[in-house]
């Protein structure tokens, strides 16, 4: 069988996998930010609840958490659709391994920063959005980009609670077609393709910040 | 599979204690799979770098793009691809071995990035001053270059074990029978995957906590000026 009959179902899974990397990779975003700036910052029971949340989405394995929501969420609270499990479980995930990127971040700015916003009399949000976050934001966007890369190569587990992505399609091509050569390496190569893309869109963002991050401490 | 165990649905608690040993089966596979697999990743990520490094360009180049293919493409399609067409090329390994050895290219892309790093942090004054005491190309990595770079390289490499014991799960998706797979199987059994699945959760907490806390140890013990080989 020809690449070209593969293709349109592959490019099918294709649009579902590039939806689940999106979303999810915006949702983790939130995350890491909301508990990579509560575990740092935050008042300690806030702390405790946000190191608890990293540790445990960090120490344990994507698919075993998949896996958790998928059958064992339904039989102790709500049943969830499929795509809905699949996202919050690439969500909570990633978002921790984010959320430790963001923390360093802040961590990296200078202490000497945070006395000069206080002798300028700053307010503790002025100090964040117009000190600390333009200078920690450039320094946290190689790995996270590094992190959109991981998610995207993640949404591939989640073809095992039945959502139909690019691998889910290849499974099912593969065992319809009995072709595992043709199938696997347009696969490979549409995730290779996915993945250049998004590297050139968060380097993009990257630039973005770091000028916008300069205007705003000029701002200042 | 799991003929001769038995399991107590009387309490969770019961249950629980009567599946941790089948569980404990399923963690000594994962931790041989990752062994196994990490091997693997050492040997086939210094080919990598030893090509990456080469003063060719057409050996260079291409192996530069291999791993960043093999680096930016899922290890699932990868396990799924060794999986179905090694046999079609009469390369029939049990699901353990294929699945270790899909780890082991996976990480292979990240390995070479670690040697690279590894020899490229020993500064260049060492590299001229070797060159200056006329020391050969040779004497100079084995002298110089590799015992300097090998404190920087081994803490790396444990944080990417630590990882690859997360990723061992996978390999359950082509049968091989690790913690995952049989806490799966209880589960179908019995129509009870709370607590099975949680328990192999917690297992994976205390794997992982524990492995980097190690990685850490061993970060703070090595010389930071250097290992002598021999």
């Amino acid at each position: 069988m020809s690449g070209t009959l593969l293709l349109p179902p592959l490019l099918t899974g294709a649009q579902v996998t590039v939806e689940l990397t999106l979303t999810s990779t915006v949702l983790g975003a939130m995350l890491a930010f909301s508990a990579g700036m509560a575990r740092g910052a935050g008042p300690w029971p806030l702390r405790l609840f946000a190191a608890t949340y990293i540790e445990i989405f960090r120490g344990t394995s994507l698919l075993v958490q998949l896996f958790w929501l998928y059958y064992a969420l339904p039989l102790i609270g709500p049943r969830i659709d499929p795509f809905v499990t699949g996202i919050i479980a690439l969500s909570l995930n990633i978002g921790a391994y984010g959320a430790e990127v963001v923390r360093g971040a802040l961590l990296a700015v200078p202490r000497a920063q945070h006395e000069a916003a206080v002798a300028l009399n700053f307010t503790a949000r002025q100090t964040l959005w117009r000190i600390i976050l333009p200078q920690a934001l450039p320094e946290m966007m190689p790995p996270l980009g590094n992190l959109a890369v991981q998610n995207l190569k993640d949404t591939s587990l989640v073809s095992m609670i039945t959502i139909a992505d690019l691998t889910f399609r290849a499974q099912t091509l593969r065992n319809l077609t009995l072709n595992s050569i043709p199938v696997y390496s347009l696969t490979l190569l549409l995730y290779f393709a996915m993945a250049l893309v998004l590297m050139a869109g968060m380097r993009g963002l990257e630039r973005w910040v770091r000028i916008k991050g300069q205007g705003d401490m000029a701002r200042a | 599979m799991m003929y001769g165990f038995h399991w107590d649905l009387s309490s969770p608690l019961a249950f629980a204690w009567s599946i941790l040993p089948i569980i404990l089966i399923g963690l000594t596979v994962t931790l041989e799979a990752t062994a196994l697999g990490f091997a693997f990743s050492l040997i086939i990520g210094l080919g990598l770098a030893l090509l990456r490094r080469a003063r060719a360009r057409w050996i260079a180049w291409p192996t530069a793009l291999v791993i960043e293919f093999i680096r930016d493409t899922p290890l699932l399609v990868q396990l799924f691809f060794l999986y179905y067409v090694l046999p079609q090329y009469g390369v029939l390994l049990p699901a353990f071995l294929t699945g270790a050895l899909a780890l082991g290219v996976q990480y292979s892309a990240y390995m070479s990035e670690v040697y690279r790093a590894g020899l490229d942090a020993v500064p260049r004054g060492q590299i001229e001053a070797a060159a200056a005491l006329n020391l050969s190309r040779a004497r100079a990595y084995r002298s110089i270059i590799i015992p300097q770079a090998i404190p920087r390289i081994i803490p790396a490499m444990g944080n990417y074990l630590v990882s690859m014991i997360k990723d061992t799960p996978i390999l359950s998706i082509v049968t091989v029978m690790e913690m995952l797979g049989l806490a799966r199987i209880i589960g179908d059994r019995t129509f009870r995957y709370l607590i099975p699945l949680t328990l192999v959760g917690a297992l994976f907490l205390i794997l992982s906590m524990s492995a980097a806390a190690a990685v850490r140890r061993l970060e703070r013990a090595l010389p930071k000026t250097g290992i002598p080989l021999r």
